[in-house]
């Protein structure tokens, strides 16, 4: 493993747009820090109708981007939801205008640590200021503007796209006509809080983490971030899917070899996670992202009562949760699903059946193509959206 | 058009005793149907009436198959989850054939009228002249077409009859605002009332209820 952590670092190719946003007044963190002007990337696919009412947000998860329906421009894979995004599909590029941005603190080209400070000329690193999804649908809020968009057809998203989604509907729910919240929860768990640490220990125990000052020094904790990465994919599986993806088969080989090589094919399997995501990823991004995550909890900014967050909300919502993802529960799906009860808003729950974990929302999980586009097309016929 | 034998369980034509309770709820309202099964009588009733409906079932498959049908539903059991509405959130709530599977059948009809400002509550009647020859004769627990599970399996654990209702709503202050009666084959039996008659010839009973207070 160490070897090939030693690869040449891939420099990031960036398409899509790219925006300036803040120019005139500066985005207020929930830190309380400013930030502005700053940069977001995003991609759009399909075209905006005149009446502007045809537009689909897209939140991407934490290693995400917005390369949701396009070659990476760093791995070359296809896009990440490929599955849900195109001609024909659920999210029909045909009929919605569907944008992602990269999020606020990201390092697919949106303003991260990993950026030029103007005011140092160097890479922010550790001097970014701190961001949560709060401000990261703030951002993105100011792309909506940017694009003249005053409703939002459908914002949706997985994992940490899901709390933003929560988010978007909490603090602008005049602006979402649909919210789909996927596998997430309206504040991260003592339980997830503990996995990010261990991989932002693993990125800071790395000598060449620096202090978060790497970028000019020609490494990066590469090994740390791989090792963050590997804790966090198992977070993403389940018990079933790795039993049966790999049971205890070794790998390439007759026997065990009384050592610490990748005897079994799980351990390669992670190893090879690992490696590629130090090509596309920033460690300090990271640490960054995770954190966001970390400080969500949307029932605090209200009083503790999460039904507040939506009150007079009238926002249809279509809630999914997977049944085996023990990363973002069914139980706390309904958790959001009881405040939004409370709330008396319109709401919509389904658990779909897999054994896939958390990651079935990137998966082909045909029962969940089927209700959210059943739930789509429902409000689209209404909305004159053809 | 559809039969519907004793009327009792869940799995009779439910044609009929939906067109019943459609009929009931006024357009344009907001509707909470409790138990709503495949989502008929809420696509009835947001085709027909103009209604903002929604639905509880407590099967997953079911839930999964109205959502794709653009149907807004939650998984959820009547019995715990109706806690989670608040007071008068809905206009009418309706529990079509489902009362008989609650675990607190009372509990659950003070619910209703808590968060829906009427109730529309249809039910089998065990008190049905069929149901009470097959005791008397056979000396065993009914089991027709329609109530087909053996007593050892039914989701039904609470029968009441006619009779048995009209005085749990006495008793609980709610107000019969209306009520059909319908007969083995479904159709409505008129003027039959909610008395000792009704309750030897109706095979089933719908009843709008409202809060005694108001």
């Amino acid at each position: 493993m160490r070897e090939r952590l030693d690869m040449k670092r891939a420099v990031p190719a960036r398409e899509g747009s790219t925006v300036t946003l803040a120019e005139k007044t500066p985005l207020r963190l929930d830190s309380g820090t400013e930030i502005g002007p700053f940069a977001m990337s995003y991609m759009t696919y399909g075209t905006l109708n005149e009446a502007k009412s045809n537009a689909v947000l897209i939140c991407h998860a934490l290693t995400g981007d917005q390369y949701v329906a396009s070659d990476h421009p760093v791995t070359g894979k296809p896009g990440w939801w490929g599955r849900m995004v195109g001609p024909g599909k659920v999210l029909d590029t045909d009929r919605y205008f569907v944008i992602c941005a990269n999020v606020l603190g990201g390092c697919m080209g949106t303003a991260g640590p990993q950026e030029i400070d103007p005011e140092t000329g160097r890479p922010w690193g550790l001097g970014f200021p701190v961001i949560t999804i709060g401000d990261m649908v703030r951002a993105q809020s100011l792309l909506i503007d940017h694009l003249g968009i005053d409703e939002l057809f459908c914002v949706i998203g997985g994992s940490m796209g899901g709390m933003q989604v929560l988010q978007w509907a909490a603090a602008y729910p005049e602006r979402v006509a649909n919210a789909v919240p996927i596998a997430c929860a309206a504040r991260h768990s003592a339980q997830n809080i503990a996995f990010h640490e261990v991989g932002r220990q693993a990125i800071m125990a790395d000598p060449q983490w620096r202090g978060g000052d790497y970028y000019e020094s020609g490494e990066t904790p590469r090994a740390g971030l791989a090792v963050a990465r590997m804790a966090a994919h198992v977070t993403y599986l389940s018990e079933t899917a790795l039993h049966r993806k790999f049971g205890r088969n070794l790998q390439n080989r007759e026997r065990l070899t009384y050592g610490f090589d990748a005897d079994f094919q799980v351990e390669s399997y992670l190893r090879h996670q690992g490696i590629t995501f130090v090509d596309r990823f920033d460690a300090n991004s990271y640490l960054y992202i995770t954190r966001a995550m970390d400080y969500f909890d949307l029932a605090a900014e209200h009083g503790g009562v999460l039904a507040r967050a939506f009150a007079n909300s009238r926002t249809r919502f279509c809630v999914v949760s997977f049944s085996s993802d023990w990363l973002f529960p069914t139980t706390e799906a309904r958790d959001v699903v009881r405040a939004l009860n409370a709330s008396a808003a319109n709401v919509s729950f389904v658990e779909i059946q897999t054994d896939k974990g958390h990651d079935a929302f990137l998966l082909d999980e045909p029962e969940m193509f089927a209700t959210i586009g059943g739930f789509l097309e429902a409000s689209a016929v209404r909305r004159g959206i053809l | 058009m559809a039969t519907i034998d004793i009327g009792l369980g869940r799995n009779i034509e439910i044609r009929d005793d939906l067109l019943l309770i459609a009929e009931m709820v006024a357009a344009n309202s907001r509707v909470l149907d409790v138990g709503c099964d495949d989502g008929s009588l809420l696509a009835f009733l947001a085709r027909h009436s103009n209604v903002d409906a929604r639905g509880i079932e407590i099967s997953q498959a079911g839930v999964n198959s109205c959502v794709s049908r653009g149907l807004s539903v939650i998984q959820g059991d009547a019995d715990t989850d109706l806690v989670d509405y608040p007071a008068d959130s809905f206009d009418y709530a309706i529990l079509s054939q489902t009362l008989q599977a609650m675990r607190q059948p009372r509990t659950v009809l003070n619910e209703l009228l808590r968060v829906g400002r009427r109730a529309i509550v249809s039910f089998p009647n065990f008190g049905f002249w069929k149901v009470r020859l097959d005791l008397l004769l056979r000396g065993r627990m009914p089991m027709t077409d329609a109530l087909d599970a053996a007593w050892y399996e039914t989701p039904n654990i609470h029968f009441c009859t006619i009779l048995d209702f009209v005085l749990l709503c006495r008793d609980l202050g709610i107000t019969i605002e209306q009520s059909i009666i319908t007969g083995q084959t479904g159709k409505p039996l008129r003027h039959l009332g909610t008395g000792r008659v009704a309750n030897l010839f109706g095979a089933t009973g719908v009843f709008l209820l409202s809060r005694g207070d108001r």
